[in-house]
């Protein structure tokens, strides 16, 4: 099984580097964009094979490490092998 | 007394740090003690100090690696038992990842890494780390950083405020620039917890500790420490 895990700062937070990204969009000629926010994503191999089980454990993994809860927010994508 | 530095892969201040407190409690430099990362067990000490760097080349979020560290298990059961816990930079940013320290550490909002020296008041002078200061007093100290954007949620923020919990401010310096370097929420350069025993500041004391550092400012805090802890 594999996990794709998606952080992003949470609202209110203030995102420097995507900031400067929808400026330089902007600067492009890209018109319209509005709030720009930059994220990670993590790709995990799971050898669980239950949607249940991995999920639960990638959740654990969210919360003790790979997103600060603090400052962002975590999704988590499961794809079946 | 007796004083630990943790040295994590990637920890750059860790023998500064070891130089200027062994001169405030009047030793050699071996009087305090180097702490690998990966070491669980630690002697008995009365101040663990978390110093600057870039341990684990800030991979996911500066200091978020150093803080499941196996050391760090000890660090925190110590400082539950009321060890004085201090982290400068990068300690700081272990800090709050490791949960000793109410926030976190964001780039700084200007995007750009920031070496230079700023002002600070100190804003709460009755604790161990800053009972050497005037309440008030302000100290130009060096800063140095990438991730120096203190954030807190603002309830959390009110909770400190009462609590008396904000250790340093930026503040306005002659130079004519900015007097807060990184857009840290209400100006916040560093941080107790609730017990006051641990603290964060992104400025860094030790860079500040010898006349050939170009300023003294920072000496304070260490021999505040030396004072309370010996």
């Amino acid at each position: 099984m594999k996990a794709r895990v998606h952080v992003s700062y949470k609202n209110g937070v203030l995102d420097p580097q995507g900031k400067a990204i929808g400026l330089t969009l902007a600067n492009l000629g890209f018109e319209g964009v509005g709030d720009v926010r930059q994220g990670k994503l993590i790709e995990l191999d799971l050898a669980e094979s239950d949607a249940a089980a991995a999920r639960k454990s990638v959740e654990a993994m969210c919360e003790k490490l790979l997103a600060n809860t603090v400052i962002e927010n975590y999704a988590i994508e499961l794809e079946e092998d | 007394m007796k004083a630990s530095v943790i040295v994590f892969p990637g920890s750059n201040c860790d023998r500064d740090v070891q130089v200027a407190l062994a001169s405030a409690i009047g030793g050699t430099p071996d009087t305090v003690e180097m702490v690998w990362h990966g070491d669980s067990e630690m002697a008995k000490t009365d101040l663990i100090v978390l110093p600057g760097g870039f341990s684990y080349g800030d991979y996911l979020r500066s200091g978020a690696m150093s803080a499941r560290s196996p050391v760090m298990r000890e660090v925190v059961a110590r400082a539950e038992q009321g060890v004085a816990v201090l982290g400068i930079c990068n300690g700081f940013q272990v800090l709050t990842e490791a949960g000793l320290l109410p926030g976190a550490l964001l780039p700084n909002a200007g995007l750009k890494f920031v070496c230079r020296d700023v002002q600070i008041r100190v804003e709460n002078s009755q604790t161990l780390f800053t009972n050497g200061y005037q309440q008030g007093q302000t100290l130009r100290i060096p800063v140095a950083h990438h991730d120096g954007q203190y954030f807190v949620e603002p309830e959390t923020l009110a909770e400190m405020r009462e609590r008396d919990q904000i250790a340093f401010r930026y503040c306005d310096a002659d130079d004519g620039r900015a007097a807060n370097p990184n857009g840290s929420i209400d100006d916040i350069a560093g941080v107790f917890n609730d017990r006051k025993s641990v603290l964060g500041l992104m400025p860094h004391p030790e860079r500040a500790a010898d006349a050939i550092h170009g300023g003294t400012d920072g000496q304070g805090l260490l021999n505040s420490l030396v004072s309370a802890l010996s």
